[in-house]
């Protein structure tokens, strides 16, 4: 898990520099801060789980085990990009990990998790879906349609709210007079839960119960992880609506630097492994970059295809 | 050969598929045993294949379509009813932005077979919020296909290839034509996509026309040869894709062309269509092209009202004097 967080902090620094080279096209929407979330989530999913993605969705791919090459040939509009240049950072999709994709319109992942849920019902399959979305699509009527829909039919989908308490420049407490997104769980009578989306352990274990129950066939859990995002929301904020000292708190409860004091402090891992692995993630982030950077882009004519299957 | 409604057509084609195919199911509201669907296309179905493959929603059409996607590129092939084609506009963002997309924006790893059953139309006295056309608007998003039966046959064999395709469609219907009944064989037969169907054939104009106004043609055409009129009518069948070769090489034979569609004039289906025949055919036409439409409102309520702004055989028959 340890490994996974760095891979995502790492390769986000990474997309962030190419960015600041101009080599990124179009926009970004970083998950670094946010770490804990995908990889507590994903860690209790099998590869062929489903996972539902968002604008800010590259650590859900890593975490749900996509190719940092492809990922990052992706971002970059290359040809050996997982959508083949046509999706780019808002939009990659690994059908073969079961990542179903990722949608920029926000809160619309939610049905397409249900009906993904849906879907494995009636093949009677023991998969699962794990939906992630932020606490600004919790407005969204879809939000409200879709949990009702997956809590009485009872599908083995698991609603993930990664609350980094802004929806871009609009803070939760503007638009909601409730401080817990779980709360809103009760209205469908289902379980909702709110776990330190920082704590990789928590969010772990949160997910541990609600996958069992799911799989079980006893319906869909609510889990809101509070979180923060480090960077602005996108490529052009500078997030001057953040007060200072809430972005100095946050950064002091950074996800991965907790689970490594954890770690050490339990003696489960010695610096000179952390080194190693760090060493072996700036290696691998290293050559997706090369990947992408020496990757075609597609032949202007192929957006021509692939609009009918 | 045996006669059955048009209700009756989707329905076998529906039982048909379920039959056939145990990934196929159908999602909607009320479409269930309790009511059997609003103009009673699913009726009887739940009871043979029971409520988890004929599933009744609650009242939330936007994740009708979101479930149908979902399921859709997690190997099922569902059918979704919105009970009016009014109501599409809350399903849109799933239609328009996922379903047709999500093939194209992955790079070809998804398929979305979902097929999204829907009535239009207007006649019936139930105003502005169930009597619309939209089809325009799907034709207007790519990697949607989308089909306009106008008769039994058409209705039934092209919800078959419908089901069976690999794409999402549109599956427009008309709630006028639900009773009316035509020739539908026995045995198995599917209605490709993207090939028109000459309903009638004629000599000096062309009348391309959709759905409900296939049959005010029809009846146009048979007043217009009492006056030594010979009308060609083409269903195009499907509006994506489009049999474009059927419509020119009618407009070829005859050198004239009205297009007839119940949805509003502007930006709508007789738009485009008198706007490839103007593109593509324009060196075979000897008169204007004529287009009726309904005019740019809402639909009305009341009766005279309503009937006012419905195209009907006096307009087509209208624009066809015009230019012969």
């Amino acid at each position: 898990m340890f490994r996974k967080m760095l891979e995502i902090r790492f390769f986000e620094e990474k997309v962030f520099d190419l960015y600041a080279q101009n080599l990124v096209p179009g926009t970004i929407h970083l998950y670094t801060g946010e770490e804990a979330v995908a990889v507590g989530v994903c860690s209790n999913l099998r590869k062929n789980d489903y996972i539902t993605s968002t604008h800010r969705g590259h650590g859900h791919c890593i975490a749900k085990g996509a190719d940092l090459k492809r990922t990052m040939a992706e971002i970059l509009g290359k040809k050996t990009g997982y959508c083949k240049g046509k999706g780019g950072s808002m939009h990659i999709a690994d059908f073969s990990m079961g990542m179903l994709g990722a949608t920029a319109v926000v809160g619309a992942g939610i049905p397409i998790a249900v009906g993904a849920g849906l879907s494995i019902k009636l093949r009677k399959a023991s998969q699962v879906v794990a939906c992630f979305f932020g606490e600004g699509a919790s407005n969204q009527g879809t939000f409200h349609e879709g949990i009702n829909m997956a809590a009485i039919w009872k599908l083995p989908v698991i609603f993930i709210c990664e609350n980094n308490l802004y929806a871009m420049g609009t803070r939760q407490s503007r638009v909601m007079l409730i401080e817990n997104i779980a709360d809103r769980a009760s209205a469908y009578g289902i379980p909702g839960v709110v776990v330190d989306g920082n704590d990789v352990l928590a969010v772990y274990e949160a997910t541990l119960r609600a996958v069992e129950r799911a799989r079980k066939g006893e319906g869909p859990t609510l889990i809101e992880c509070k979180t923060y995002r480090h960077k602005g929301h996108s490529r052009v904020d500078p997030a001057k609506y953040r007060p200072r000292e809430e972005v100095e708190e946050w950064i002091a409860k950074d996800p991965i630097k907790r689970f490594k004091e954890k770690l050490l402090r339990d003696g489960i891992l010695a610096e000179t492994e952390f080194q190693q692995i760090t060493r072996e993630v700036t290696v691998e982030i290293e050559e997706a970059v090369r990947f992408a950077m020496e990757s075609p882009y597609p032949a202007p004519e192929e957006a021509l295809e692939d609009v009918y299957a | 050969m045996r006669k059955i409604t048009y209700r009756e057509a989707l329905r076998e084609a529906l039982r048909e598929e379920m039959c056939r195919d145990s990934t196929v199911f159908l999602l909607g509201e009320d479409i269930g045993k309790y009511w059997g669907g609003a103009f009673k296309v699913t009726d009887g179905l739940a009871e043979e294949f029971g409520e988890e493959r004929v599933k009744d929603t609650p009242i939330s059409e936007s994740t009708i379509i979101g479930t149908g996607v979902g399921a859709a590129i997690t190997g099922m092939r569902p059918v979704a009813e919105i009970m009016f084609g009014d109501l599409t506009a809350l399903a849109m963002d799933q239609i328009a932005n996922q379903a047709a997309k999500i093939h194209y924006m992955f790079g070809g790893q998804a398929k979305c077979p979902l097929v999204i059953r829907t009535p239009f139309g207007a006649g019936v006295n139930i105003a502005s919020h169930h009597s619309q056309s939209l089809e325009a608007w799907f034709m207007h998003v790519p990697g949607l296909y989308v089909a306009v039966p106008s008769t039994p046959y058409d209705a039934k064999g092209l919800l078959k290839s419908a089901i069976r395709g690999n794409n999402p469609v549109m599956f427009c219907e008309h709630k006028l034509l639900y009773p009316i009944e035509g020739e539908v064989p026995d045995g198995e037969y599917t209605v490709p996509f993207g090939v028109a169907d000459i309903k009638r054939e004629g000599e000096d104009v062309t009348v391309v026309a959709t759905l409900y106004m296939v049959h005010k043609a029809l009846e146009a055409a048979k007043t217009l040869e009492r006056e030594g009129v010979s009308v060609e009518v083409v269903d195009p069948r499907t509006l994506t894709p489009l049999d474009k070769k059927a419509i020119i090489r009618s407009v070829r034979k005859t050198g004239r062309l009205v297009v007839a569609s119940e949805d509003c004039k502007t930006a709508g289906v007789t738009a485009e269509i008198a706007a490839i025949a103007a593109e593509e055919a324009i060196d075979y036409l000897d008169a204007p092209i004529k287009r009726v439409a309904e005019p740019d409102t809402p639909i009305p309520f009341s009766p005279p009202l309503e009937q006012y702004v419905i195209p009907n055989e006096k307009t087509i028959i209208k624009a066809v004097r015009e230019i012969t």
